[in-house]
């Protein structure tokens, strides 16, 4: 077996006892506190227990048949993300064929161009090509109700949904000496430390949260559960070095700017939530809501990841 | 071998109109009825009865048949295909001078048959600013006949904008179906009132207007 190969093993095997250990607490949790009814609250973390057993054995499964496996699974989630998205937007008749090309076009070429490797094409794409074809495709129509809002909405959907997470498997495209067959584990570290991230500041906030740190946009946020979830994310990052082109340090450092980007990611989403006045994108994923709910900080976290490792590590 | 091909078409619509609108389904406190029933939607697609029928459980699915217009399903060979084989539509003739058979009548027999109907009172598909277009007065000649019959209202929100009239692309969009309770016509109820009970029912399904999404 490659070194790769082990690593991810003991990885996977790691996070199943993450997992085990959660779903464990929950059973507990939900017998301990029965006797007074069903709680709405445990219900939930269970029901997000389970969508994390799905999740990560479908990244699991993704990873394991390698990086066509791994395209196939982003360009879901972008296809996913960007239905919730413009779901929520306003759009009107005139826009159809342009939304018609964001979704069976623009999508799949993005995709296209990162399994061609083609990485100059692939990094100005959508925010040049795209930025400039879907305006032109709405105008076609002569319809201008609110044009500038219509069109900047669909180029912002594209931007978070297929721009932003194609970022995440871009990252096999870097090539970073002595780490090579293992760009997989820079996949794996950039969500897992995320993704816990977000768990940790849920869990810090249940336990010891108390004031808010935005009460206007997440009123479940505090700064306790800020603090204490980047902190321990950032430490755990830190400990994950060895999967890593990084030292202890440079991976300790590179948590701290993912989580504090996945985060901030975070509060914008929560904020467009709220303009749209809906609480959740969307309800893929059971206990968490919609996709987005999931990705927001990853899709925030990911761009600058990737342009942090191939501006300092890699040769491409 | 026909039967077949139109088994593998339906569960290629469902599978389909899932893929694109990751549809949802919205259950009314006591349940859908057991018994054969109306389930009554707004009608802004073609695809309106796909997504009703995608959503329901398969034991209820089998046995729920669209009521739609012949003009239309009977146009092409495929149209027939999809609209009596695939679907099991109770086609009627929508304008009066052509008809050989009455709507009604059909109706009630499929009903007596075991089944239930999807039915789309408005009549035709909205293509206004409105919500909701008046009632045409079918859906209260049927109940008239068969007084017992459990009335579904049923909103479909969003298809209208995963595929607007003349276009051929559809968008995918998330779409949620909501179900009422059941409803009845009331004895003594005049035509008028029962429309006008049945329109607010199904408008009361509807979420909040365009732009806040669901």
């Amino acid at each position: 077996m490659t070194a790769a190969g082990s690593d991810l093993v003991t990885l996977v095997f790691g996070i199943f006892g993450v997992l085990i250990v959660a779903s464990a607490v929950g059973h507990i949790l939900e017998r301990r506190l029965a006797t007074n009814g069903p709680n709405a609250a445990v219900e939930n973390l269970n029901a997000r227990i389970r969508a994390w057993w799905a999740m990560v054995i479908l990244i699991g499964l993704a990873f394991i048949a390698g990086r066509v496996g791994v395209l196939v699974l982003f360009a879901f989630c972008s296809f996913a993300a960007l239905r919730e998205f413009v779901t929520l937007i306003y759009t009107r008749r005139a826009d159809h064929w342009a939304l018609a090309s964001a979704f069976f076009l623009v999508l799949p070429i993005q995709y296209y161009l990162l399994w061609a490797e083609e990485y100059g094409i692939f990094s100005i794409f959508i925010p040049v090509y795209a930025f400039l074809l879907m305006p032109i495709i709405s105008v076609l129509r002569g319809d201008t109700e609110r044009f500038l809002l219509r069109v900047a909405e669909v180029q912002w959907a594209l931007m978070i949904c297929v721009f932003c997470v194609s970022h995440v498997p871009a990252l096999l495209t870097l090539d970073i000496p002595d780490y090579e067959g293992r760009n997989v584990l820079l996949i794996a570290f950039l969500v897992i430390v995320v993704q816990l991230s977000d768990v940790l500041q849920y869990v810090w906030g249940k336990l010891f949260g108390r004031t808010k740190i935005a009460p206007k946009l997440s009123p479940s946020k505090t700064v306790e559960g800020f603090v204490g979830g980047v902190a321990s994310a950032t430490l755990i990052g830190a400990a994950l070095w060895w999967i890593t082109p990084f030292t202890p340090l440079q991976a300790g450092i590179m948590s701290f700017i993912i989580t504090l980007m996945g985060f901030l990611g975070g509060l914008v989403m929560s904020a467009i939530k709220r303009d749209r006045g809906v609480k959740d994108w969307g309800h893929l994923i059971e206990g968490h809501g919609g996709l987005i709910d999931r990705l927001d900080s990853v899709v925030f976290s990911a761009p600058i990841f990737f342009h942090i490792v191939r501006y300092w590590w890699s040769l491409s | 071998m026909k039967a077949l091909v139109a088994k593998v078409a339906a569960a290629a619509f469902v599978l389909f109109a899932r893929a694109i609108t990751a549809v949802r389904a919205i259950w009314p406190e006591e349940g859908l009825p057991a018994k054969p029933c109306v389930y009554f939607a707004n009608h802004s697609s073609h695809g309106d009865f796909v997504l009703v029928w995608a959503v329901l459980p398969p034991r209820l699915r089998h046995r729920t048949r669209p009521v739609a217009g012949a003009e239309y399903w009977l146009k092409s060979p495929t149209n027939a295909f999809i609209g009596r084989d695939v679907f099991n539509a109770v086609l009627i003739e929508r304008e009066r001078e052509k008809r050989t058979e009455d709507p009604i009548a059909l109706m009630v027999s499929a009903i007596d048959a075991g089944s239930s109907l999807i039915l789309f009172p408005e009549g035709t598909r909205n293509q206004t600013e409105e919500r909701l277009l008046p009632f045409k007065s079918g859906i209260f000649h049927l109940v008239d006949q068969r007084p017992e019959v459990d009335l579904v209202p049923v909103w479909i929100n969003n298809l209208n904008r995963v595929m607007p009239k003349g276009e051929i692309v559809p968008i995918p969009l998330i779409c949620t179906v909501t179900f009422g309770n059941a409803l009845r016509v009331a004895p003594g109820e005049g035509k008028e009132a029962f429309l006008e009970r049945m329109r607010a029912a199904l408008l009361a399904l509807a979420p909040k207007p365009a732009g806040s999404g669901e």
